[in-house]
């Protein structure tokens, strides 16, 4: 049965477009469109419903991160109380299985699934701890992004302090009476927010937002958004068939665990030290066709040499953008390509990501 | 004769003397969202009845747009290729796509009226 979060009134109330994503009932756009909200999100603040993505809170001590350290390929030690990184779940051919955010809590860990993955995550994750440890997918909380550049101002009106994070940091706050978690991070490529909440408070604090001045945006214009900041989109850009080295998100993987042990640590090492032979890079179409995923790719000399994984128009740099895989030696910046759209070869380059500039708070360098 | 005829395809089609305007309806753009991408026929081409006669695209994807008639393309209209956003804004007034020399006039006689094609959009989208 196709599941509902605890907006979905709220969403039919505000003219959601609804549609199934990763088995949940999803708003992809409201009365707005999806350019509209693109650039409300960027000039002002958006609220995302993104509660269908897994909350799984592993309970347990210092031998949970010798464990968890097992499993993902980042310097856990390392990683301060509420401090979040981005991780992959990876098997031994170090193909990605999910791509995750991962918080320190005091009581163990966080780690935020995509919907699509996050039973089979559980699953993996339970069995490669040997059921030593508390594992919970929370199912009675909730989970809103607050994005953009008001959102920091929005928010710490009704919950002190926030506005204090810093990027991929967060905290335990109070909204009325009630705990909730936040973290200073997002899918945008602005500065925002990820909220979790109790499912029956939930509505009343998105109501709250929507009050001072947040509107509610959809997951259409939340892939435009992640497309123009240039992040992978799991099932699209990155999968069981591509590996974080060939994704080009060498800088998730911790420096000092490339010799350690973790699930794919040889073929990572390899790769690190020999190269890959297709890599993820950004692509930009010269005019204004759209080259969406599975779109052949193709050098000067007219060689299929790879495929698009993701591309749209980007609202914000008002141009036709794109992302894929290409043979590593067409991945140099400025490589002309052509990519094949309804028979025609059209003009393209490899290009920087991301195609928007992000505005993080104190941002780590860290893409 | 000016008045304006509808396809199943979600074309409207105006007829004076025998050059017809065709572009695509309101209706059609609602469901298609924000329009962010317009392929038009080469003018000089000639295009057949329930052929495909260009391409929008909109955030979401890529649509065809068919002819709903035979003719010869005389004239495209090149503002909405620069400027997609305007088929949203007036799809059935400035931001029509082309124009035909019609081959049969009878071809006319399968499309809809207003009323009929306003039936048609509205059953068709529930």
């Amino acid at each position: 049965m196709i599941k509902k979060t605890s907006l979905y009134n709220l969403h039919k109330k505000h003219n959601a477009k609804l549609i199934e994503f990763a088995g949940y009932e999803m708003p992809i756009q409201y009365k707005d469109g999806i350019i509209q909200e693109h650039k409300f999100t960027r000039s002002n603040c958006g609220i995302f419903d993104v509660s269908h993505m897994g909350q799984l809170f592993i309970y347990g001590k210092e031998n949970l991160t010798k464990d968890l350290e097992n499993i993902f390929p980042i310097d856990l030690k390392k990683l301060n109380l509420n401090q979040s990184k981005y991780s992959f779940l990876m098997d031994e051919n170090a193909c990605i299985h999910d791509d995750l955010i991962i918080t320190k809590i005091s009581e163990g860990y966080l780690i935020i699934l995509n919907a699509a993955c996050k039973e089979d995550d559980l699953r993996i994750i339970k069995k490669k701890l040997n059921n030593n440890y508390d594992l919970q997918l929370k199912e009675d909380l909730s989970l809103i992004a607050l994005q953009g550049p008001r959102a920091k101002d929005i928010l710490e009106k009704k919950v002190e302090g926030v506005s204090k994070l810093k990027f991929m940091n967060g905290g335990n706050f109070k909204f009325s009476d009630i705990n909730i978690f936040i973290t200073r991070s997002g899918y945008t490529g602005e500065d925002g927010f990820e909220i979790s909440i109790k499912n029956n408070y939930v509505e009343k604090f998105v109501e709250e937002m929507l009050s001072n001045g947040s509107k509610m945006i959809g997951l259409g214009a939340r892939d435009t958004l992640r497309m123009e900041a240039g992040l992978c989109l799991y099932g699209n850009d990155i999968d069981k068939n591509t590996t974080p080295i060939e994704a080009n998100l060498k800088w998730a993987i911790s420096k000092n665990r490339i010799d350690t042990n973790y699930p794919g640590s040889k073929i990572i090492k390899k790769q690190i030290q020999s190269g890959v032979e297709k890599i993820r890079v950004g692509i930009k179409p010269e005019n204004r066709v759209i080259a969406r995923g599975n779109t052949k790719i193709f050098s000067n000399e007219d060689k299929e040499i790879g495929k698009i994984t993701s591309g749209t128009f980007g609202p914000s740099v008002d141009h036709s953008i794109a992302m894929g895989y290409v043979n590593n030696q067409y991945s140099d910046l400025n490589t002309k390509l052509f990519l094949e759209v309804r028979g025609k070869k059209i003009p393209a380059n490899v290009c920087n990501l991301p195609f928007y500039k992000k505005n993080y708070f104190k941002g780590e360098i860290n893409v | 004769m000016s008045d304006i005829k509808y396809s199943k395809e979600h074309e409207w089609l105006k007829l004076d003397g025998d050059i017809a305007t065709i572009g695509i309806t309101k209706h059609a753009t609602e469901m298609l969202g924000d329009i962010v991408f317009a392929e038009l026929p080469e003018k000089g081409s000639s295009v057949e009845k329930n052929g495909t006669a260009g391409v929008v695209e909109s955030t979401k994807a890529a649509s065809d747009v068919y002819t709903p008639i035979s003719g010869e393309v005389v004239d495209t209209n090149q503002t909405i290729v620069d400027d997609p956003s305007k088929i949203n804004a007036d799809p059935e007034g400035e931001a029509w796509f082309f124009k035909l020399k019609i081959k049969d006039i009878k071809e006319l006689d399968a499309l809809m009226n207003k009323d009929d094609y306003d039936k048609f959009a509205k059953e068709s989208s529930q």
